[in-house]
């Protein structure tokens, strides 16, 4: 039973932390179409904050409670400036994007290394996320098990922001039919903004989960933006539904492979999962269906 | 009341529309007809905001709104509905409305003029029919409670039964006297009905215009055989 519980449960956690990760590109990536290399280190500047957080609040019992809404805002305002330097001026230029992201990856990285060091700084877990609870053999880590609360809870609330707000709505409306949007009175323009404030605050609230399972690091981001990316396109572009059950499938195959091979090896053997799956089903998991609709 | 003065716009470096001129007074309908290719749905990209002018200027109730967004257009009292039955596919009617206002007695105003579309309030608007998503299309415009009404030929592509339900609609909105509307339209005869001015436009530019009504059938064709 072990043998099947250990991958089945630390892949869940692994699949929930991608899910935190790729919620936001979701949003920008997904819904807004803008190929953002640089969500990554969003989630390094929300592993950051809860590390600054610490060094301010040294009970680490409030603490990392305190650094997820900072984390949201610090890493929402990044992206909004990134949107509003950068990015604003590329839409509809997907692969300029790309490049200048890249650029804004790196510059990010190096400004993390320059402040904090090369070598990165531990986060140190609140008592009430210290020990684990027995599932079948397997000592469950409750610091596994915040995570995936953390990330379900992200996503209800992303859910139900897009559902049920106004600003869901013009969301939705915004990347559907960006022009027939503007005409009924949505200014796109803030809701571009506004998406992309979201998309990054979700990275970073991501990033504080991240730092309580591996600490901080400057390279941090780069560990998660591709398999982030692959489970958006995997889960099917505009589809929260898709991108929730990608980001557990990728998550818990890569636990059973590296069970069964090693680690770097599980990292291949997933990607060429996803490859196949993308060459059979290049769509993605979910479409949407409608009468030839514009 | 809109005044387009003088607009020449197009697309990149090929102008559609060369000086064109065109007023719809408070109250007042004007059609916009002419051939495939003439610039009808461009002046109304125009006048909405969708299409930058290369030059002229757009006035809103006197307002000089040219350089203003679709939307800010829309707050000064602009609707406008767009060609081809466009909605939010992947939003429900009633989503479709609620992006414009959730005042549950607003929207029951405007499900009284489109019956058909109350029992549809929770299908996606892509499984719409082409005319009810058109009859959507005109509902949602009116929420935002235009004074200036834009609609891009609202009776093309639908089955007949629905063209006469939409054509009564308009026409009443027309009658309504505290609407401006601006209509481009295939059917020449109904947009003459439904309107009090007409305009031909060829080529970009305004060839012909003159009083409406259906004594004007002749001459609007005349116009456009040229």
């Amino acid at each position: 039973m072990d043998s099947f519980t250990t991958p089945l449960l630390a892949g869940t956690a692994t699949g929930a932390l991608l899910l935190i990760a790729a919620l936001g590109l979701a949003l920008t990536f997904g819904q807004m179409g803008v190929i953002n290399m640089a969500h990554g280190e969003f989630l390094m500047a929300g592993a950051y904050t809860a590390f600054l957080t610490q060094q301010v609040i040294s009970n680490t019992d409030i603490s990392i409670l305190v650094a997820i809404p900072v984390a949201f805002v610090v890493a929402g305002l990044l992206g909004l400036l990134l949107e509003m330097t950068v990015i604003s001026w590329m839409y509809r230029r997907p692969l300029d994007t790309l490049l200048v992201t890249v650029g804004v990856s790196l510059v990010l990285q190096q400004l993390a290394k320059d402040i904090f060091g090369a070598q990165g700084d531990p986060v140190e877990s609140p008592g009430w996320l210290d020990g684990n609870v027995d599932v079948f053999g397997y000592n469950w880590p409750y610091r596994q098990m915040f995570t995936i609360v953390l990330a379900l809870v992200s996503l209800c609330v992303l859910a139900a922001l897009l559902k049920y707000s106004s600003f869901g709505r013009q969301i939705r409306a915004t990347v559907q039919n960006r022009d027939l949007a503007e005409t009924v009175g949505v200014r796109t323009r803030v809701v571009d903004r506004l998406t992309f404030f979201l998309g990054s605050g979700l990275a970073g609230v991501g990033g504080v989960a991240v730092s309580l399972i591996s600490g901080t690091n400057p390279r941090l981001g780069t560990t998660y933006i591709i398999s982030a990316f692959l489970v958006v396109v995997a889960g099917g572009l505009g589809q929260l539904k898709g991108t929730v059950i990608a980001a557990f499938a990728v998550g818990i195959a890569t636990a059973f492979f590296a069970d069964w091979t090693s680690a770097s090896m599980a990292q291949v053997a997933t990607f060429a999962l996803v490859v196949v799956f993308l060459q059979l089903r290049p769509q993605g998991l979910f479409t949407v269906r409608s009468r030839g609709l514009a | 009341m809109i005044e387009i003065k003088g607009v020449t716009a197009g697309y990149g470096r090929t102008m559609v529309l060369h000086d064109v001129s065109l007023e719809v007074p408070v109250g007042g309908a004007v059609a916009v007809m002419g051939h495939n290719g003439a610039g009808k749905t461009t002046l109304l990209r125009v006048a909405v905001g969708l299409i930058p002018v290369r030059s002229g200027t757009v006035l809103l109730d006197g307002e000089d709104v040219t350089g203003l967004r679709p939307s800010g257009r829309v707050r000064r009292g602009l609707g406008y509905v767009p060609q081809g039955q466009q909605a939010f596919p992947h939003m429900t009617t009633l989503e479709n409305l609620q992006l414009i206002t959730t005042d549950r007695s607003a929207i029951d105003e405007v499900l009284d003029t489109f019956p058909a579309l109350r029992g549809l309030l929770g299908r996606r608007a892509g499984l719409l029919s082409g005319g009810q998503r058109q009859q959507l299309s005109i509902a949602r415009t009116l929420l935002t409670r235009p004074r200036m009404l834009i609609l891009d030929e609202p009776t093309e592509g639908i089955q007949p039964n629905v063209v006469a339900e939409i054509e009564e609609v308009i026409t009443d909105l027309t009658r309504r006297g505290d609407l401006s509307v601006l209509l481009v339209e295939q059917h020449v005869g109904f947009a003459l009905r439904a309107t009090d001015r007409y305009s031909v436009l060829e080529s970009g530019r305004v060839t012909s215009s003159g009083e409406g009504g259906e004594g004007a059938l002749d001459a609007v064709r005349a116009a456009m055989a040229v």
